[in-house]
């Protein structure tokens, strides 16, 4: 079995991306199982089984942050997919709060970006980029020549050995660079780690606490004129 | 980053691929057409200096062809075409280091996005460009010089990107993807709606040693170029060298588009128009 997963901010082309790599994964003999993470709606699950015949699922993290239902889930997914005679599992999660990334060892990490979304992206999105294997740049074509290669080189500028890939996904064009990744893409280990390393904190919005003002909260908090500090027990 | 790795590293641990500037021609091999049918023209060698055309009807495959050229197809695109450079496969860097990537593209829908001031981002891009820090005022400076030798309303260099007119944004682009890129390389998808002046425009581009593909629907553009490559069903089906017919066609096709000009000018100002204006065009 091998793994990649996908991540990227919303509307960037992740299913569009994924569309193009499933129909080359079929024509190579190659069928794959494809899992969809989202907090809420999804239904890219229904369309892409349609469209290809292949099993798909979803799941809605819910209360759950959706990077942390993957380390919930990812397992019993790789299960799912061997069984149902598969031998690639694609996973497509929407990565929400830049802090950590779904990626794990063995696997293969997309993390699919839109050039549209301004110079400055690559710098803000975190180890959704950072620890990526590939990006894949999107819309392409919407913007200037001179937006375009400040994008790439800040892609580069964030993660160094990050493997650029642009694509115009609504056409499928340069899709073979990124279905050698999969093919060049090693077995899923047993015992799957997460790469990166999640962020600190206890959230005492998540257990319920609505003031506003750190004074009232506790764990790692910070104030405007300061940086992060641990507060309580 | 963490254990094993899935995919080969960064271009930066492999040996330096050939500057791209010293590309001297660039090469297409025919694919197949819509149909899937074999193209009738199998191979197009262009080389430094020429301006090339691509000519065909809506949906015949004209901007497919340059989504080709723009990523290096190498047989796994819809159309199966390949390109060279220099007669040889592209090194993988082309694709992986903007800094390599010896082609600029400039198409219909292409617009700027950012609204920082023109100055800083013209520096933004010299910046990722040029490892000369020394030479990025003159850049800047030569691209504006370049780009209000092409718009009719000069470009204020402290406006936001966003601010300028569609002449101004696309005499930017063009001037940007010339001077600032050194791409030996320049795909322009279109770009004579949008109020720029093409015969200078060519003279201009000309002075640069580059090979410059135009997807154009305007006879101006297409006489004014060495060859046009033609395009139907997805296929290119005619290679034409601009002869010494169209060469003197090409002035009077000159002359009416000026005439056409100026009265679109004179629209613009507000201006009547007479039946005389037009005497004998017919």
């Amino acid at each position: 079995m091998r793994l990649a997963i996908c991540a990227g901010p919303s509307t960037t082309g992740k299913t569009a991306v994924l569309r193009h790599l499933i129909a080359d994964l079929l024509q190579k003999g190659t069928p794959p199982a494809f899992l969809k993470i989202d907090v809420q709606y999804a239904e890219e699950d229904e369309i892409l089984a349609a469209e290809f015949g292949i099993p798909t699922r979803k799941v809605y993290s819910g209360e759950l942050c959706p990077d942390h239902c993957n380390v919930m889930v990812l397992g019993d997914a790789l299960h799912w997919a061997r069984k149902a005679g598969c031998e690639v599992l694609l996973v497509e999660t929407a990565g929400l709060c830049l802090r950590c990334s779904p990626y794990v060892d063995g696997g293969l990490g997309i993390v699919v970006l839109e050039a549209t979304s301004g110079m400055n992206l690559p710098r803000k999105v975190g180890p959704m980029l950072t620890l990526a294997d590939v990006a894949v740049v999107t819309k392409i074509d919407r913007v200037s020549q001179a937006e375009r290669e400040v994008f790439r080189a800040r892609i580069q500028d964030a993660a160094p050995r990050v493997r650029i890939r642009e694509m115009d996904a609504l056409h499928g064009i340069g899709i073979a660079a990124l279905a050698g990744h999969i093919e060049t893409t090693a077995e899923t280990p047993d015992k799957l780690l997460l790469r990166g390393n999640p962020p600190v904190g206890t959230c005492t919005i998540c257990v319920g606490r609505k003031e506003i003002g750190w004074q009232s909260h506790f764990g790692v908090v910070r104030a405007l004129e300061n940086a992060t500090f641990y507060r309580g027990e | 980053m963490q254990g094993p790795v899935a995919v080969a590293r960064s271009p930066l641990d492999q040996p330096p691929a050939r500057l791209a500037t010293e590309i001297t021609s660039i090469t297409i091999l025919g694919g197949r057409g819509k149909l899937g049918d074999p193209e009738p023209i199998r191979r197009i060698d262009l080389q430094m200096g020429q301006v090339i055309s691509v000519v065909g009807p809506t949906g015949s495959g004209k901007t497919t062809l340059i989504n080709d050229l723009e990523l290096f197809a190498d047989g796994t695109t819809p159309t199966g075409r390949r390109i060279l450079t220099d007669g040889e496969v592209p090194p993988a860097e082309y694709r992986d280091d903007p800094s390599r990537h010896p082609i600029a593209l400039i198409t219909q829908h292409t617009t700027f996005l950012s609204d920082l001031p023109v100055r800083e981002f013209i520096t933004t891009h010299a910046q990722i460009r040029q490892n000369d820090a020394s030479r990025i005022q003159a850049t800047l400076a030569a691209t504006l010089v370049f780009a209000n030798e092409l718009t009719g309303e000069p470009i204020p260099p402290d406006s936001r990107m966003t601010e300028l007119s569609g002449g101004q944004a696309r005499a930017l682009m063009i001037a940007d993807a010339t001077i600032v890129c050194e791409t030996p390389i320049v795909l322009l998808d279109e770009v004579e709606n949008a109020g720029i002046h093409r015969t200078r425009a060519l003279e201009l581009l000309r002075a640069h040693r580059k090979i410059f593909i135009f997807v154009t629907h305007d006879p101006r553009i297409a006489l004014l170029s060495d060859h046009r490559i033609v395009m139907q069903n997805g296929s290119m089906t005619h290679l034409l060298e601009t002869d010494e017919q169209e060469r003197e066609v090409s002035l009077r096709v000159n002359q009416l588009d000026d005439r056409l000009a100026s009265l679109r000018d004179r629209l613009r100002s507000g201006q009547r128009l007479t039946v005389r204006e037009v005497d004998g065009w017919t």
